[in-house]
C-alpha cells in the first residue's frame, strides 16, 4: 500500500467500519453486501473488461452479455431481496448500463400494471428464476419491498392468492381465472412469459423527438379501425418519432408505445400499446416500422437508445393495454378507473435517483480524496518536499464540502426510501392524503440533489488536475452516466417549479406580479426564476434537517466526526448563499465572518479523517473503475500500465504515419 | 462570399428553407447583424477573407466533421492527421502564409480538429526561448513538417508547479552533451500533445544540472523517433496515454527518457547558456521561461476556448426557438422554450460571457502585442503584469466558459446528451482547458500574489503619484474609497460606471481582507508560507473578484468606443449590464457584507436583471448569428442555421454505424448468442413458448 495512504488510515480518529454499518443500515446488511460482492468477484465467470478500451459496439456486446447472464447468476446465488439485487447489479455490471434494462424496468411492469392480470398464473412457472425476475422487475420499477404493492395487487385482486405471487394455485383456480379473463389472457400468453424469458425483449417508448416532460404534447397516434379490429399506429411528423427509449435501437423486438388513442373520430388521450417491431427469428424490422439507434451520446455508450417511426402500422385491438381503459370491438371507448398508484411509482423512482446522486458523488469523492492524499505538488514551506495536495487549504475547500454533501445525500436517500415504504403502506390502506405534498417534496429533492451531485462530481474531477480528464480517473464516466439524471424523470427546472407551487416564500412575489400583469400564467413565468431559488432554499433546508436527525447516534467517535461534517455542510451552505442570509437580515456581516472562519477551522479538523471517511463508503476498486482512486494508492505504476494496455498503443508506429505523415515529409 | 444565404445547407428538400420559427426571430432587426459580425472579426475585410476560406473548406467533403461522432479514438486521430496534411497542401497551393489569417480561419472552419497544434506551440516556444541561430536551424524544419515537435513539460506526478518537475538534464563536460533522464515513474512526461504517435522531437523541460549545481528548468530539444522509420530511438519509451474525455486529435502522449544524450547546442539559450566547460550563464530573469506559456495561453483562449463557448450558445439558442414545450397560457399553442424566463436566465449569461470575454481578450491581445517585443529584447519590466493578466484571464475564462457550455448543454434537455447535438464534445473540449496550460486554482493563487504585492505597494505609497507606479490593471486599488453604493432604484443599476465601481470596490475589499488575514496570522506567530496556505480560500475569492472586475471594466470601455454604432452599442450594453448584474446577484453576500449594497438595493439589482431578460430575448438569435459560424464548424444537428433540427437529427442518427447493417449484424449475433444461452436455462418455458407462438 502507498505509504501516504497507510499513514492517513492509521491517523483516523474513528473506525470506518462503523460508518459503513450506519450507511448500509446495520452490520448484518454490510456483511451480506460483502458476501454478495465476493461471490461475484470470486466467480470465474466474472470478467472485468475495461470499458474504456472498447468501441461502442464492443461495449454494447459486453453489456448484453452481462445483463443476460445476470438473472442466471442471481438465481445461482439465491438473491431475491431488492437491496441485494441492487448490490449484485452494481458490481456485476461494473458500471455498464443494461440494454435490456427497460425490458425489466418498464416493459414487464407496464404489462403487469396496465395489461391484463388474471391468467399470468397459467404460465407462472413455479421456478425460483421467475420469482427473481419478478422481484427484479419490481425493484426496477419502484415497488421494492416484497411482497410489494404491485405484486400484491396483482396477486390479491387478480389471482386471489394470499401466499404471494409465486405459489402455484390449484388447476381449478387457474381454469377459473383463464375463463374470466379470456381476452386479456391472450395478451399475457403472447407477451408476458416470452418477455420474462427474453424471447420477447420489450422497451418502453414514450419520449418523442420533439416532446419530453410535457406528456400531453406527444403526437404519435393509434387510430382504431373497427372493420379489422385493429389499431393503426402512426408517427405523423418528424417530431413525433419516438426518440431515446433504451434498448430500442438494436435490442428490442417489441415496444410498449404511448400514443394518442383515436376511436370513433375522437381523441381520448394517451394510452399504451404493445407494438411488435422486429420479426421473431430474423430480428429484422417489420414492414411499416423504421427503427434504429439514435447515435453516440455523452455517456451510456453501451445503451442502444433508439428511434421508432411507424407508418400506418396495424396491430390487433388486443395489443392495447386494457387494464384501465378499454376499446370495445365496435370502437366504443370505456373510461379508465383512475390509477392512483402512479404517484407511488414516481416517489420511488425519485428516491432511487436521490440514492444514485449519493452513490455517484460518494464514488467521485473517494477517488478525488484518495488521489489527493497520494499526489504531491508545489510547496507550502520553501525547501521542504512537495506536500500532499490534500494539505492545501484550497484543495480541502474544494473537496470537503463535497464529501459532507455526499454524506448528507446518503442520509436523504435512505429517508426517501423509508418514506416510499411508508406511503406504500398508507396507499395500501387507502390513505392518499400525504401524496401531493410528498410528490412536491420529492420532486424538489430529486432536482436539488441531482444538480448538486452533478456539480460536485465535476468539482472532484477538476480536483484531480489533468489526470481527472483521462478515463483512467473513472470520474468522466461517473459524470456522463449520472448527468442525465438532471433531465430524465422530469427536467430539473420543471421539478423545482413543482416544488415551488407549495412554497409560500415565493407567493408574495407572485402576488405582486399578478397585480401588475395580466394573467396568472404569465406571472408564474415571470416569477419562475425566483420560484426556483425558493425551492432550492427549501430543499437545502430539508437536507440540513435530515442530516441533523442522523446525529443522534450513540457511538461517541462517530458522533464527533459526523457532527463536523454536518457543520461543514450547513455552514458551507450559508457561506455560499451569504447574500440571501444577509439580505433577509438573518445574519450580520460579522456573523458571516465567523461562519467563514469556522468553516476554515472545520477543514483542518476534518483533514485527518478524510481518507477514512471515504473508505467508509466501502466501494470495491472494481466499482470505482479508477486508477487514481485505488484502495492501495499505487497510482503512478498502474497509470503507466493502464496506458500501455490502451488500443492506441497497439503498434509502435501508427499506420497513419505511412499513410499521411511520411508522404508529407518526403514530398517537401 | 457575401451574406448569410450560403449558410442554408444543401441537399434535402427540407433543408432548403429556414424553419419559420427561426425565420421570424431574424425579422425586425433592431441592429445590423452584419455590422456586428464585422466588429467581431476586426473589420469587414476580415469577414470577407474568412468567408472566402470557409467556402473553400465547406465545399470539400474531406473536411466534413460529422463522422467524428462515430469514430473510435484511433480513427479520429487518423482523420485529424489527414485533415492537417490536406489543409497544408491546400494552403500551399493557394499561397497562404503559415502564420497568416487564412490558415487561422481555416482552423476555425474545421474547429481546430487537426493534429500538430502542440507542434505549433512548441515551434513558437523555440522562437521565444531559442537564440537566433537556434531559430534559424530548427524553425524551418518545423514549418515544413520535416520534424514534428511536442512540448514536453507536464509529468505524471507534476503539473503546473514547474520547480517540481523531476526530469533532469545533466551536463557532461567530457562529451559536451546533456544527459536527459526520467529518474522515476512520476517523472515520466505525461499529457504532451502530438507526442503519442506523431512527434519526432520533444522540447523537454528539465532541471538543468551543470557542474553539480541545479539551475532550474530549461528547455532541451530531444530527438525521440527515427526520421526514417518513425520508430522510437534508443533510450526512449513513448506512446499514447490512453483514452480521455475528448481531444483525440491532440494525441496526448507519454515519454520516458533513459539517459538520452543530446548535444550542448540543443539547450535553448536565449535567456541562459551553458558554456563548453560547464559554466552556467543567465541572461534573463528566472521568469523568462514563462514567456512561452504566456504565448500559448493567449493562443488557446482566443482560438480554442472562447469560440467553443460561442458555438454552444449558438446551438442552444437556435434549438430553444425551435423546441416547443408546454404552454404559457392554456389557450396558446406550445411555447418556444426560449420564452420561458428560466430558459432565458440559463442561456443569456453564457451569451453575455461570449461577448464580455471577446472584448477582454481583445484588450489582452493588445497588451500582449505591446509588451511581447520589449520582453524578447530582455526588458522584463512588463512581464509580471503580462503574466498576471494572462494567468487571471486563463483561469476565469476557462472556468466560466466550461460552466457556460455545460449550462447550454443542459438547457437542451435530453437532446443535449446526444453527441449529435455537438454540445457534449464542446463541453469536453472546454473542461480540459480548466486543467491544461496551468491548473486554474494554482493560477488564481499566482494572480493573488501579484494582487497582494501591489496592494501592499499601494498602501505604502499613499499620494497622488502612487497610481502611476502601479500596473494599469491594479490601478483601481488606489481609487478613493466609496463606502456605499449610491443607487436609488433599479434603473440606476443599468449604469456601467456604477457597477464597474461596485466591482472595483468588492475586489479591493477582498484583497484587503486577504492581506489582513495574512497579517493577522503572521502576527499570531505563523510563518509566511503557512499563513499564505491558510489564507488560500480567501485569496482565491479575491483573485476571482479581480478578474470579474477587469472583465466588466473592459466590456464597459469597449462599449464606449462604439458611439458610432448606437444600435449595436445598445444591444451590447444590455449584455454588459446582464454580465455585471448576474455577478452581483450570485455574489450578493460579498456586496452586502460590508454594507456597500443594502438589502433593498440587491432587490433593485434583481429587478433590473429580470427586466433585462425580455429585452435580450428579442435579439437573442441575431446576437448568436453574429458569431457567424458555419454549419460545418458547429457540427450540430440542433444548431444549424436553418433550424431544421428534427429532420437533421433523424438523418444524422441514421448515419450512425450502429444503424449500418453490417455493424448491426455483428451486434445481433452477439445478442442471439446470448439469447440462445438463455434459452438453455429455460427449457420448460421454451417448449411452452413454441406452442404459444405457433
Amino acid at each position: 500500500m502507498n505509504p501516504d495512504l497507510r499513514r492517513e488510515r492509521a491517523a483516523a480518529t474513528f473506525d470506518p467500519e462503523l460508518i459503513t454499518h450506519l450507511l448500509d443500515g446495520c452490520p448484518e446488511k454490510t456483511r451480506r453486501r460483502r458476501e454478495i460482492e465476493n461471490m461475484i468477484l470470486n466467480d470465474p465467470d466474472f470478467q472485468h473488461e475495461d470499458y474504456n478500451f472498447l468501441t461502442r459496439s464492443e461495449r454494447y456486446e459486453v453489456a448484453v452479455r452481462k445483463s443476460a447472464s445476470m438473472v442466471k447468476k442471481m438465481r445461482e446465488f439465491g438473491i431475491a431481496d431488492p437491496d441485494e439485487i441492487m448490490w449484485f447489479k452494481k458490481l456485476h455490471l461494473v458500471n455498464f448500463v443494461e440494454p435490456v434494462g427497460l425490458n425489466y424496468s418498464m416493459f414487464i411492469p407496464t404489462l403487469v400494471n396496465q395489461g391484463t392480470t388474471a391468467q399470468q398464473e397459467k404460465w407462472l412457472h413455479p421456478s425460483k428464476g421467475l420469482q427473481i425476475i419478478g422481484t427484479y422487475a419490481q425493484t426496477e420499477m419502484g415497488h421494492g419491498r416484497s411482497p410489494a404493492l404491485l405484486v400484491q395487487s396483482l396477486a390479491a385482486s387478480a389471482l386471489g392468492l394470499a401466499a404471494g405471487p409465486c405459489s402455484p394455485p390449484s388447476n381449478t383456480r387457474k381454469l377459473e381465472i383463464a375463463e374470466s379473463y379470456k381476452a386479456t389472457a391472450e395478451q399475457q400468453e403472447r407477451f408476458f412469459m416470452p418477455a420474462w424469458n427474453l424471447e420477447i425483449i420489450g422497451t418502453y417508448a414514450q419520449t418523442e423527438m420533439g416532446h419530453g416532460t410535457h406528456l400531453r404534447g406527444l403526437e404519435t397516434t393509434a387510430t382504431y379501425d373497427p372493420r379489422t379490429q385493429e389499431f393503426i399506429m402512426n408517427s405523423p411528423t418528424v417530431t413525433s418519432i419516438k426518440w431515446w427509449p433504451g434498448g430500442l435501437g438494436k435490442t428490442s423486438n417489441h415496444a410498449v408505445v404511448l400514443a394518442q388513442l383515436i376511436t370513433q373520430g375522437k381523441c381520448y388521450g394517451l394510452h399504451a400499446f404493445i407494438v411488435p417491431i422486429r420479426e421473431m427469428g430474423t430480428h429484422k424490422p417489420l414492414p411499416g416500422i423504421t427503427v434504429g439507434d439514435i447515435g453516440p451520446k455523452f455517456g451510456y455508450e453501451e445503451m442502444d437508445n433508439g428511434y421508432l417511426k411507424m407508418d400506418n402500422y396495424r396491430i390487433p385491438r388486443e395489443n392495447m393495454l386494457m387494464k384501465y381503459a378499454q376499446v370495445n370491438p365496435d370502437g366504443t371507448y370505456v373510461k379508465p378507473v383512475s390509477n392512483k398508484l402512479t404517484y407511488g411509482t414516481m416517489v420511488f423512482v425519485r428516491s432511487y435517483l436521490v440514492g444514485e446522486a449519493a452513490r455517484s458523488l460518494s464514488k467521485a469523492c473517494t477517488i478525488a480524496i484518495r488521489y489527493s492524499a497520494v499526489r504531491r505538488q508545489s510547496e507550502i514551506k520553501p525547501g521542504e518536499p512537495e506536500p500532499q495536495v490534500l494539505d492545501f487549504q484550497t484543495q480541502q475547500y474544494k473537496l470537503f464540502p463535497v464529501l459532507a454533501t455526499a454524506y448528507a445525500f446518503q442520509f436523504v436517500g435512505s429517508y426517501m426510501k423509508e418514506t416510499y415504504y411508508r406511503i406504500n403502506d398508507s396507499i395500501g390502506q387507502g390513505d392518499l392524503s400525504e401524496l401531493p405534498e410528498l410528490h412536491a417534496l420529492t420532486a424538489g429533492l430529486k432536482a436539488f440533489t441531482t444538480w448538486t451531485a452533478n456539480t460536485g462530481i465535476e468539482e472532484c474531477r477538476l480536483a484531480c488536475g489533468g489526470h481527472g480528464y483521462s478515463h483512467c480517473s473513472g470520474i468522466p464516466n461517473i459524470y456522463v452516466t449520472f448527468t442525465p439524471a438532471c433531465t430524465f424523470e422530469g427536467e430539473n427546472t420543471v421539478m423545482m417549479l413543482q416544488t415551488a407551487r407549495l412554497i409560500d416564500i415565493a407567493a408574495k412575489n407572485l402576488q405582486a406580479e399578478v397585480s401588475h400583469r395580466q394573467s396568472r400564467e404569465e406571472a408564474w413565468n415571470l416569477t419562475s426564476v425566483d420560484l426556483v431559488r425558493a425551492s432550492e432554499a427549501h430543499c437545502h433546508y430539508v437536507v440540513v434537517k435530515l442530516f441533523a436527525d442522523k446525529l443522534k447516534i450513540q457511538e461517541k467517535s462517530l458522533q464527533a466526526v459526523l457532527r463536523n461534517l454536518f457543520f461543514l455542510y450547513s455552514l458551507y451552505g450559508i457561506s455560499q448563499k451569504a447574500g440571501d442570509f444577509l439580505q433577509g437580515n438573518i445574519v450580520t456581516g460579522s456573523q458571516i465572518t465567523q461562519v467563514n472562519q469556522r468553516l476554515l477551522e472545520l477543514l483542518t479538523v476534518i483533514r485527518p479523517n478524510a481518507v477514512a471517511l471515504v473508505d467508509a463508503f466501502d466501494f470495491k476498486d472494481e466499482t470505482l473503475g479508477s486508477v487514481l482512486g485505488r484502495y492501495d494508492g499505487n497510482v503512478y505504476e498502474n497509470l503507466f500500465e493502464w496506458a500501455k494496455k490502451s488500443p492506441l498503443n497497439k503498434t509502435e508506429v501508427h499506420e497513419s504515419y505511412y499513410k499521411h505523415l511520411k508522404p508529407l515529409q518526403s514530398k517537401l | 462570399m457575401g451574406g448569410r444565404a450560403h449558410r442554408v445547407s444543401l441537399g434535402d428538400a427540407w433543408s432548403r428553407r429556414v424553419h419559420p420559427d427561426l425565420e421570424t426571430e431574424r425579422h425586425g432587426q433592431g441592429f445590423d447583424v452584419e455590422r456586428l459580425t464585422h466588429l467581431l472579426d476586426g473589420g469587414a475585410q476580415n469577414t470577407v477573407l474568412r468567408r472566402g476560406v470557409e467556402s473553400l473548406v465547406q465545399g470539400d467533403p474531406d473536411f466534413s466533421l460529422i463522422h467524428n461522432y462515430f469514430m473510435t479514438p484511433n480513427e479520429r486521430y487518423e482523420a485529424a492527421i489527414r485533415r492537417r496534411v490536406l489543409l497544408h497542401r491546400k494552403g500551399q497551393r493557394l499561397g497562404w502564409l503559415e502564420d497568416g489569417l487564412q490558415f487561422h480561419y481555416a482552423y476555425r472552419a474545421i474547429s481546430g480538429d487537426v493534429t500538430f497544434g502542440v507542434h505549433g506551440i512548441a515551434t513558437k516556444a523555440i522562437q521565444s526561448l531559442g537564440s537566433e541561430e537556434q531559430i534559424a536551424k530548427w524553425v524551418p524544419l518545423c514549418k515544413t513538417y520535416q520534424i514534428i515537435l511536442t512540448y514536453a513539460q507536464t509529468e505524471m506526478g507534476h503539473g503546473t508547479y514547474l520547480q517540481g518537475l523531476e526530469t533532469e538534464a545533466t551536463y557532461d563536460t567530457a562529451t559536451q552533451e546533456f544527459v536527459v533522464h526520467s529518474p522515476s515513474m512520476s517523472a515520466i512526461k505525461w499529457w504532451p500533445g502530438d507526442l503519442g504517435r506523431s512527434a519526432t522531437h520533444a522540447l523537454v523541460m528539465a532541471q538543468l544540472v551543470c557542474s553539480g549545481t541545479r539551475q532550474g528548468i530549461h528547455a532541451f530539444l530531444v530527438p525521440i523517433r527515427c526520421l526514417k522509420e518513425h520508430s522510437l530511438l534508443p533510450g526512449v519509451t513513448a506512446g499514447s496515454i490512453g483514452p480521455t474525455m475528448d481531444l483525440d486529435h491532440a494525441d496526448n502522449g507519454f515519454l520516458r527518457l533513459d539517459r538520452v544524450r543530446v548535444p550542448r547546442e540543443n539547450m535553448l539559450n536565449r535567456f541562459a547558456q551553458v558554456l563548453p566547460d560547464g559554466t552556467y550563464i543567465r541572461f534573463g530573469t528566472a521568469q523568462s521561461n514563462y514567456l512561452s506559456m504566456v504565448v500559448s495561453r493567449v493562443d488557446v483562449l482566443v482560438n480554442g476556448v472562447l469560440p467553443t463557448l460561442q458555438k454552444a450558445c449558438v446551438i442552444a439558442m437556435r434549438y430553444s426557438v425551435i423546441r416547443r414545450q408546454s404552454r404559457l397560457r392554456p389557450s396558446d399553442p406550445e411555447a418556444k422554450i426560449l420564452n420561458y424566463q428560466t430558459q432565458q436566465q440559463k442561456l443569456f449569461f453564457p451569451l453575455a460571457m461570449s461577448y464580455a470575454f471577446h472584448f477582454q481578450l481583445a484588450s489582452l491581445q493588445e497588451f500582449f502585442r505591446h509588451s511581447y517585443n520589449t520582453i524578447l529584447n530582455k526588458d522584463v519590466s512588463l512581464l509580471p503584469e503580462l503574466h498576471a493578466l494572462t494567468t487571471g484571464a486563463k483561469a476565469m475564462i476557462t472556468d466560466f466558459c466550461t460552466h457556460g457550455a455545460e449550462l447550454c448543454r443542459r438547457a437542451c434537455g435530453g437532446h443535449g446528451y446526444s453527441k449529435l447535438s455537438g454540445l457534449p464534445s464542446l463541453v469536453t473540449q472546454l473542461v480540459a482547458s480548466c486543467t491544461y496550460e496551468g491548473e486554474n486554482t494554482v493560477l488564481y493563487l499566482q494572480l493573488a500574489r501579484f494582487l497582494v504585492k501591489n496592494y501592499q505597494r499601494a498602501q505604502q505609497a499613499v499620494g497622488p503619484t502612487s497610481q502611476k507606479s502601479l500596473p494599469q490593471s491594479v490601478a483601481y486599488l488606489t481609487l478613493p474609497h466609496l463606502a456605499k453604493c449610491p443607487a436609488q432604484g433599479a434603473a440606476d443599476f443599468l449604469c456601467p460606471e456604477l457597477y464597474t465601481v461596485a466591482w472595483a470596490h468588492m475586489a479591493t475589499r477582498l484583497i484587503q481582507d486577504a492581506v489582513h488575514h495574512l497579517q493577522t496570522l503572521v502576527q499570531s506567530g505563523a510563518e509566511q508560507h503557512e499563513a499564505w496556505d491558510q489564507t488560500g480560500a480567501i485569496l482565491l475569492q479575491a483573485a476571482k473578484a479581480h478578474c470579474y472586475y477587469l472583465t466588466v471594466k473592459n466590456f464597459k470601455e469597449a462599449l464606449e468606443k462604439l458611439d458610432s454604432e448606437p444600435a449595436i452599442q445598445q444591444v451590447l450594453k444590455r449584455l454588459c449590464d446582464l454580465f455585471a448584474l448576474h455577478g452581483i446577484l450570485t455574489n450578493s453576500g460579498d456586496f452586502l457584507y460590508d454594507g456597500f449594497l443594502s438589502g433593498p438595493q440587491v432587490n433593485m439589482v434583481r429587478t433590473a436583471y429580470l427586466d433585462l431578460l425580455p429585452l435580450i430575448r428579442k435579439d437573442a438569435i441575431l446576437l448568436t448569428d453574429a458569431f457567424d459560424f458555419t454549419d460545418l464548424c458547429l457540427n450540430s444537428a440542433l444548431g444549424c442555421y436553418d433550424g431544421n433540427v428534427y429532420e437533421r437529427l433523424f438523418q444524422w442518427a441514421q448515419m450512425s454505424p450502429s444503424n449500418i447493417s453490417q455493424a448491426a449484424a455483428v451486434q445481433n449475433r452477439a445478442l442471439w448468442r446470448e439469447k440462445n444461452k438463455w434459452e438453455d436455462l429455460h427449457t420448460p418455458a421454451v417448449s411452452y413458448r413454441k406452442r404459444a407462438l405457433c
